[in-house]
């Protein structure tokens, strides 16, 4: 579904992506790990089309096309979805108005208001957001928890093909974490493909990733099946995976 | 009165003497004395209303141009004041610009209605939407005429009120709209009837369409309430080059008046309003207005609280575009204790477009208790846009308070990303932002109002974002 090869970026003159390369398939999940400064929520902004980075080198591939080539709305209807680091406040716009546009966008006719206010709140439930939500401004005023809560939720009412999570598990307490871990479980199938990037192992526990990647300095430099290299990182740190770095065996 | 008596009196010719006398009348553009004394005479007005005119003439002569404000560059020798050669009437649907033609397609105006919008053809044919709501308001005492009409038919309370919440003196324009006024609405609404249907400017059937100096009087009677709404969405085309109206309203203590006004006035027009309502004990007045279209706007629809505890509001939007300079806001003066006020200024300034603030809250000494809170928010969409704040409070009393905040913004290029992310093209999520930035003022409007406002906005985002 995406392959990226040697894709390099910057934001104005700093380098920040080196080289990377990485490949998804449809229906696989994926863990991508790494110091602060690594380049893993610049690699996902740069996935959706953030306009702050300039692409250098490099290709990203989705379901065949060339998808540095789409605008973000493009990229979006092609069926990508970005849950935001730092999701931006639209104050004046109800979450229920935000949503209806953006579902509309993606079919030919608009959805009737009476039907998507019930799959709305189907979905509200499941997240156990209560029913007011819908009428509450995009993200004004949101805790942090809030604004990854409403990440997700938009993620499960726009149904994405491919969805990247980035550091959604930052300013989660233990409940919202595993609230989150199960709307995002609940979307799991053998089309969608999931990447998420953390800092931390505890939301991979939770959501089991096929894979682990480790980023260091703009590249993804260690992969592993299943949660296993996560676990590592908690016990031995980024430094462990620099030095074998430093020493060749990467 | 309508066009057609007017048009035979052009045939009369005599010299001039005292009224009574006809005049030999022709149409040249320019104000005289001499235009004024014809104008009253064709009307038949009554001989204080020639007065007031007069005396509102040559306050005019002699009154300094504003010093502050937009830039007005206008030679006043070459408006035409009253009934210009090929006016209105003989303009015909295809001198109307494309432009224009496409809008009332994309809002989806009636056919009839886009005739009057236009300036073109003949009167606004509702006859039967019209004398259906008629019959409702002579049922329960309301008065709502044309202000001719209302002049001739009504002598008596217009004759007390006329000139007196705006004096002439009050300022240029009004002492020029106080001596050329034509059209315009009269509302009466007598004690106790509210009136849940808002009675609209086009449902008066009134010859001069492009209401070049409209006078408005308004007179709710204690504890009534009525909604009037002037104006449209619809980007209303005029050839005239200076529209300078004049509203007064009283509100008798416990009333309540809600102002709707909408405008879209064509980029070659200067719109040079005085607004202003006097605010009895416990009443209350609601401004709210949108300002979307003209060269240059200057209005500040007013407030004078002079009953304990009566409340002001203005809820006001202003969209500027490269070419436009909308000067806008509001003036509260607080004479009596109690009394409350706010201002809610939105402005959005595109391109090179300018939008200012200009707002006085004066609260006299006496006024005690008095509260008034003042926001001023504004919206910059591009590099070049420009916005000024110019407040004025003169505060005269010690338990009065009195806030203001004013707050700057830009759209930024990440919630644009955000919301391209979702789906969104570009110049979608620019208007979506900017729907949500006026969506406090837009939820005051009656629904169809707020859809079209919407709308329009969204439109004058379309294809020129940045």
């Amino acid at each position: 579904m995406l392959k990226i090869s040697g894709l390099q970026a910057r934001v104005e003159q700093t380098p920040i992506l080196k080289g990377v390369n990485f490949v998804v398939r449809p229906g696989e999940v994926h863990g991508i790990m790494g110091p602060n400064g690594c380049g893993k929520s610049t690699l996902a902004r740069v996935i959706a089309g953030d306009p702050t980075y300039e692409v250098t080198a490099g290709t990203v591939e989705y379901n065949g096309a060339n998808l540095l080539a789409l605008s973000p709305d493009e990229r979006a209807k092609a069926g990508l979805f970005l849950a935001f680091q730092y999701p931006m406040e639209i104050p004046g716009v109800s979450i229920g108005n935000f949503l209806r546009s953006a579902l509309n966008t993606r079919r030919e006719e608009p959805v009737p208001p009476l039907e998507f206010y019930g799959f709305l709140q189907e979905k509200l439930k499941e997240l156990q957001l209560d029913e007011m939500w819908a009428n509450r401004y995009v993200n004004e005023g949101f805790s942090g928890g809030e604004k990854k809560r409403n990440e997700i939720l938009q993620m499960m009412v726009l149904n994405p093909s491919l969805c990247i999570l980035d550091e959604t598990d930052s300013g989660l307490d233990v409940d919202a974490l595993r609230v989150v871990s199960e709307g995002v479980n609940s979307m799991r199938n053998a089309e969608r493909s999931i990447i998420i990037v953390t800092h931390y192992e505890r939301l991979l526990e939770y959501i089991q990733p096929d894979y682990c990647h480790v980023m260091l300095d703009g590249r993804i430099v260690k992969s592993a099946d299943g949660v296993d290299l996560a676990r590592e990182i908690d016990a031995r740190g980024y430094e462990s995976v620099r030095d074998e770095v430093a020493a060749g065996a990467l | 009165m309508g066009d057609d008596a007017a048009v035979e009196l052009a045939g009369y010719t005599a010299g001039w003497h005292d009224a009574g006398a006809k005049y030999k009348f022709k149409a040249e553009p320019g104000l005289s004395e001499r235009l004024v004394r014809q104008m009253s005479e064709m009307k038949n007005e009554p001989q204080w209303m020639l007065d007031f005119r007069l005396r509102s003439f040559a306050h005019f002569q002699q009154r300094a141009m504003p010093h502050w404000g937009g830039n007005i560059a206008l030679d006043f020798d070459s408006i035409y004041y009253y009934l210009k050669p090929d006016a209105g009437n003989s303009r015909a649907w295809e001198d109307v610009p494309t432009d224009i033609k496409n809008t009332f397609d994309r809002l989806g105006i009636p056919e009839a209605e886009r005739t009057v919008l236009a300036g073109v053809g003949a009167q606004y044919d509702s006859e039967s939407v019209y004398h259906n709501l008629q019959k409702a308001w002579v049922d329960k005492g309301v008065i709502f005429l044309d202000m001719d009409s209302g002049l001739r038919e009504h002598e008596d309370i217009v004759r007390a009120h006329f000139g007196k919440v705006i004096p002439p003196e009050d300022n240029k324009f009004a002492a020029l709209n106080s001596a050329v006024w034509s059209g315009g609405s009269f509302v009466y609404v007598p004690k106790g009837v509210q009136l849940d249907i808002p009675l609209q400017a086009y449902f008066r059937i009134n010859a001069d369409r492009a209401g070049q100096f409209e006078r408005t009087l308004i007179i709710v009677e204690d504890g009534a309430f009525v909604h009037y709404i002037e104006g449209c969405t619809a980007p209303t085309y005029s050839s005239e080059a200076l529209h300078s109206a004049v509203v007064e309203i009283i509100i008798k203590p416990g009333a309540r008046v809600r102002y709707s006004t909408v405008q879209n006035w064509s980029a070659n027009v200067y719109n040079l309003v005085t607004k202003r309502s006097v605010v009895m004990a416990g009443a209350k007045m609601e401004w709210l207005d949108g300002n979307i279209g003209s060269k240059l706007t200057m209005k500040y629809p007013g407030c004078v609280l002079t009953g304990e505890g009566a409340h002001g509001e203005v809820l006001s939007v202003a969209y500027a575009q490269t070419g436009q300079h909308q000067d806008t806001g509001s003036k509260m003066i607080h004479v009596a204790p109690g009394t409350t006020s706010r201002i809610i200024s939105k402005s959005i300034s595109k391109g090179e477009g300018r939008a200012s603030y200009r707002g006085l809250v004066r609260v006299h000494s006496g006024a005690r208790g008095a509260r008034s809170n003042v926001e001023c928010d504004a919206l910059l969409l591009s590099e070049t846009s420009r916005t000024d704040t110019y407040p004025y409070i003169e505060v005269d009393e010690d338990s009065a308070m009195v806030s203001h905040e004013a707050r700057v913004s830009r759209v930024s290029e990440q919630q644009i990303f955000y919301l391209q992310q979702r789906g969104i093209p570009e110049d979608q999520a620019m208007a979506l932002i900017v729907s949500g930035f006026i969506e406090p003022i837009t939820k005051e409007l009656p629904l169809e109002y707020a859809v079209e406002l919407n709308r329009l906005i969204q439109m004058e985002m379309e294809g020129s974002v940045g």
